[in-house]
C-alpha cells in the first residue's frame, strides 16, 4: 500500500538512472543513514566498540571482496592479505611522515594494497576458478609471513606488533587507544557510506557491465571487445584498495594495536567470503547485511548461554559455537543460495503487492 | 647484491659441496610429500565424483583420526577401534549426503564449497567435544627405526618407508576402482554433469555416499599416518592448506597429479627450507608450496595432470 512506484513518473533520464529509483527507497536510505549516525547516541562504548566499528569494518571489507568475487568472478581467498598491506602502509605512512593528514594516509594505503592487488591479480589472466582461489591463497601466506619476518614493517620494535598512533581530525582524536568510540564509529561509517556510494555507481556504469561481462562468460566478453587484463586487473585493483582501507581502518579505529593474526585465514579471508556468500554475491546491500549476520552470530552466540543461565565449560562453549555456526551456513546455503540480497528482493515484491494477494 | 647473492648463488655452491645432505632433505622431502599426497588424494575423489571443492578433508583427517585414537583410549583394541571408524565415516557419509548434498544437487561450485567450510566447522566442532582437545599419541605398531643407506654416508626411517609404501597402495588401488569399475565409470559422470548423470539413470544418492565414504577412508589412512607421526591433535586439520597446492599443481581432476604434486611439493619444500631458508630469514615453508604451485600454474593453467581446458563460447 505505502511501497509501490505507481504513479512517480520520472522525466528526466537522470531521474531515470537513479541509484534508488523509488521514492520510498530514497526515503528509507535516508533514514537508515541518520539513524546510523545517532547510534552513538543510545549506544555504550562495548556495543561500539566490539560490534558496531568491527561491522562497518567487515562491511567495507565485504564490499571490496565482493566487487571482485561478485561482480568481476574472480575467486579470491587473499583478502586478509590485501587488508594486512593497508593497515601495515597506513602504519608506516603515519609513524615515518610527520603531519601527514590520517585520512590521507588511509587513502594511500588502500593505494599501496591496491598496487598489491594488482601484482597477485596477474595470474588471473591464466588460472580461473578454483585454482584461481588457490593461487590467492599465495598471497594471504607470503604476504603476512613476510610482514612478521621483516623488522622494516613494523619499525623495528621489539613486539613485532603494529600500534595505532594518536592522531586527529578537525582538532578530534579519531585513531589510537585514547580515540573515543564515537568519533572512530563516525570516521567507519563516514567512509563506509562513501565507499559503498561509490561502489553502487561503479558497477553500474560501464565498469561494472564489463565486469559483470568477464563473469559471466570471459571468452564471449573479450569477443565483444572488452580488454581481460584491464577489466581483471581493475577489479583486483578496487577491491583491494577497498580491503586495504578497511585493514587500515581495523588497526586504527578497531583493535588498536595488531600483530599479523589479526588478518589470517579464518580471522578475515574465510569470514568476509561467508559475508559476501549469505550476504548475495554480486550485491553492495547484500555485502552490508552479511557482513552484519556473519559479526553478529558469534556474539550472539557467545552471550546466550549465560543470558539464559547456562553455565558451561569455555571450552565445550567454543566447539558449541564452532558446530551452530556451521550447522546454520549449511543451512543457509540450502534455504538461500543467492543471499539476503534474493531475501530482501522477494520481501519487496511482496512489499508492492500488499495488502493484496495479486 | 650480497642478498641476491645468497638467494642465487650461494645455495648452489652448498648443494654442491654437500651432495649427502641435499639427498637426505630430498628423501626426507619425498617422504613428507607421500603424506602431503595422501590428504590430496581426498580431495581430488571427491572432486572426481562430485565437482565440489570439499574443504572439510582436512577435517575430516582431525575427526577419523580423533574417533580413532578416543576409542583406544576407552579400551577398545586396534582392530575393533579401525572397524568402528570406519563405521562412523561411512555413517558420516550418509549424514552429509541426506542432510546436505541432497539440498545442493546442481548448485554452483562456490555454494558447494562454502557448504563444505560449514561442514569443516561442524567436524572440527564435533571431534573436539566428543575427545577433547589435547595432544593424543597414536601406538599403531609402525616400526620408528632409522637406518643407513649408501654405506652410512644417509639417514631414512622405517616409518617414513611404511608410510610411503601405504600411500602407494592407496593410490594404485584407487586409480584400478576409478578406471576399471562400473561405479568409477559412474564416478566421472557424475562429476561432469549432475543433471545429465541422473538422466542416464545414475543413482546419484548411492555414488555420493560411495564417494565420501572413500573420502573418509582415505582420511582416515591420512590420519593414522600423520596422527602416528606428530601426535593427534587440531593441527592436523590444517594439513588441508598444505594439501592445496598439492592439488592444483598436480590438476584437480587426477590421481596421479595428487601423487606427483605431493611429492614436487614436499621436496620442493624441504630443499627450499634447507639451502634457501636462512638466507631469506626460516619458516619459508608455508608459503613456498603456493609460490611453487603458482609458478607452475601460470605456464599449465590447469595442473600438471589436469584434464584440459577447453573453452567454447
Amino acid at each position: 500500500m505505502f511501497y509501490r512506484e505507481a504513479g512517480q513518473f520520472k522525466t528526466t533520464y537522470q531521474g531515470d538512472q537513479a541509484v534508488f529509483p523509488v521514492f520510498q527507497d530514497k526515503v528509507a536510505v535516508i533514514l537508515v543513514i541518520l539513524a546510523a549516525y545517532a547510534v552513538p547516541l543510545v549506544a555504550d562504548e562495548y556495543w561500539l566498540q566490539a560490534i558496531f566499528i568491527q561491522f562497518l569494518v567487515f562491511a567495507l571489507m565485504a564490499i571490496g571482496l565482493n566487487i571482485l568475487m561478485g561482480y568481476a568472478g574472480q575467486v579470491s581467498l587473499g583478502t586478509g592479505a590485501f587488508a594486512a598491506v593497508g593497515a601495515y602502509a597506513c602504519y608506516k605512512l603515519t609513524t615515518n611522515i610527520e603531519g601527514m593528514n590520517v585520512i590521507v594516509a588511509i587513502l594511500l594505503s588502500g593505494g599501496c594494497a591496491a598496487a598489491v592487488g594488482v601484482v597477485f591479480g596477474l595470474p588471473s589472466l591464466r588460472i580461473k576458478g578454483f585454482y584461481l582461489a588457490v593461487a590467492t591463497l599465495a598471497a594471504q601466506f607470503f604476504i603476512l609471513w613476510l610482514f612478521n619476518k621483516v623488522g622494516w614493517f613494523y619499525n623495528n620494535n621489539p613486539s613485532g606488533t603494529i600500534t595505532a598512533p594518536p592522531r586527529e581530525l578537525f582538532g578530534v582524536l579519531i585513531t589510537g587507544p585514547s580515540a573515543s568510540p564515537e568519533a572512530r564509529y563516525i570516521v567507519c561509517l563516514t567512509f563506509l557510506i562513501a565507499f559503498a556510494w561509490f561502489a553502487k555507481n561503479l558497477v553500474r556504469g560501464r565498469i561494472g557491465r564489463n565486469w559483470m561481462a568477464i563473469r559471466d562468460m570471459d571468452i564471449a566478453a573479450e569477443i565483444i571487445g572488452i580488454r581481460p587484463l584491464q577489466t581483471k586487473l581493475l577489479a583486483f585493483a578496487i577491491s583491494s584498495f577497498y580491503c586495504g582501507v578497511a585493514g587500515a581502518l581495523m588497526i586504527f579505529c578497531w583493535l588498536g594495536s595488531a600483530e599479523t593474526e589479526a588478518f589470517d585465514l579464518a580471522n578475515v579471508s574465510f569470514r568476509v567470503l561467508f559475508m559476501i556468500i549469505i550476504g548475495g554475491l554480486g550485491s553492495i546491500g547484500g555485502s552490508i547485511m552479511g557482513a552484519a549476520f556473519i559479526v553478529l552470530v558469534p556474539i550472539f552466540l557467545t552471550n546466550f548461554p549465560p543470558m539464559v543461565g547456562l553455565d558451561i565449560s569455555t571450552a565445550l562453549q567454543k566447539h558449541l559455537e564452532e558446530i551452530i555456526f556451521g550447522v546454520m551456513i549449511v543451512f543457509f546455503l540450502i534455504v538461500e543460495p543467492e543471499g539476503f540480497a534474493r531475501l530482501w528482493q522477494i520481501l519487496r515484491e511482496k512489499l508492492r503487492k500488499w495488502p493484496f494477494p495479486y | 647484491m650480497e642478498f641476491l647473492e645468497s638467494i642465487l648463488v650461494t645455495p648452489f655452491i652448498e648443494i654442491w659441496e654437500s651432495p649427502y645432505y641435499f639427498i637426505e632433505l630430498v628423501l626426507v622431502g619425498l617422504s613428507t610429500g607421500v603424506l602431503y599426497s595422501l590428504v590430496a588424494l581426498g580431495f581430488v575423489l571427491i572432486f572426481k565424483a562430485s565437482g565440489m571443492f570439499n574443504f572439510a578433508q582436512g577435517a575430516m583427517v582431525l575427526f577419523s583420526a580423533l574417533t580413532l585414537v578416543g576409542l583406544m583410549e576407552h579400551g577398545v583394541p586396534l582392530w575393533a577401534a579401525l572397524i568402528l571408524t570406519v563405521a562412523t565415516m561411512v555413517g558420516l557419509a550418509f549424514l552429509v549426503e541426506r542432510f546436505m548434498l541432497r539440498h545442493l544437487v546442481n548448485q554452483e561450485g562456490l555454494i558447494l564449497f562454502m557448504a563444505t567450510i560449514g561442514l569443516n566447522f561442524i567436524l572440527e566442532g564435533t571431534g573436539q567435544l566428543m575427545w577433547g582437545s589435547d595432544v593424543k599419541r597414536l601406538e599403531i605398531g609402525i616400526p620408528d627405526q632409522p637406518f643407513d643407506i649408501l654405506g652410512g654416508k644417509i639417514l631414512l626411517n622405517t616409518f617414513d618407508v611404511t608410510a610411503a609404501f601405504i600411500g602407494a597402495l592407496l593410490v594404485v588401488s584407487l586409480a584400478v576402482f576409478f578406471q576399471k569399475t562400473p561405479m568409477g565409470r559412474a564416478l566421472r559422470a557424475v562429476a561432469d554433469d549432475h543433471q545429465a548423470a541422473l538422466s542416464v539413470g545414475i543413482p546419484l544418492k548411492t555414488i555420493w555416499i560411495a564417494v565420501w565414504t572413500i573420502a573418509g577412508i582415505v582420511a582416515l589412512v591420512a590420519g593414522i599416518v600423520w596422527g602416528a607421526k606428530s601426535g593427534v591433535q587440531f593441527s592436523l586439520s590444517l594439513i588441508a592448506l598444505k594439501a592445496l597446492p598439492v592439488l592444483i599443481l598436480g590438476g584437480f581432476t587426477s590421481v596421479p597429479g595428487a601423487i606427483v604434486g605431493g611429492l614436487i611439493i614436499g621436496v620442493g619444500e624441504k630443499v627450499a627450507e634447507g639451502f634457501w631458508g636462512p638466507a631469506l630469514g626460516g619458516a619459508i615453508e608455508n608459503w613456498f608450496a603456493y609460490m611453487l604451485a603458482l609458478a607452475f600454474l601460470v605456464f599449465r593453467p590447469q595442473g600438471l595432470f589436469g584434464e584440459k581446458i577447453i573453452e567454447r563460447v
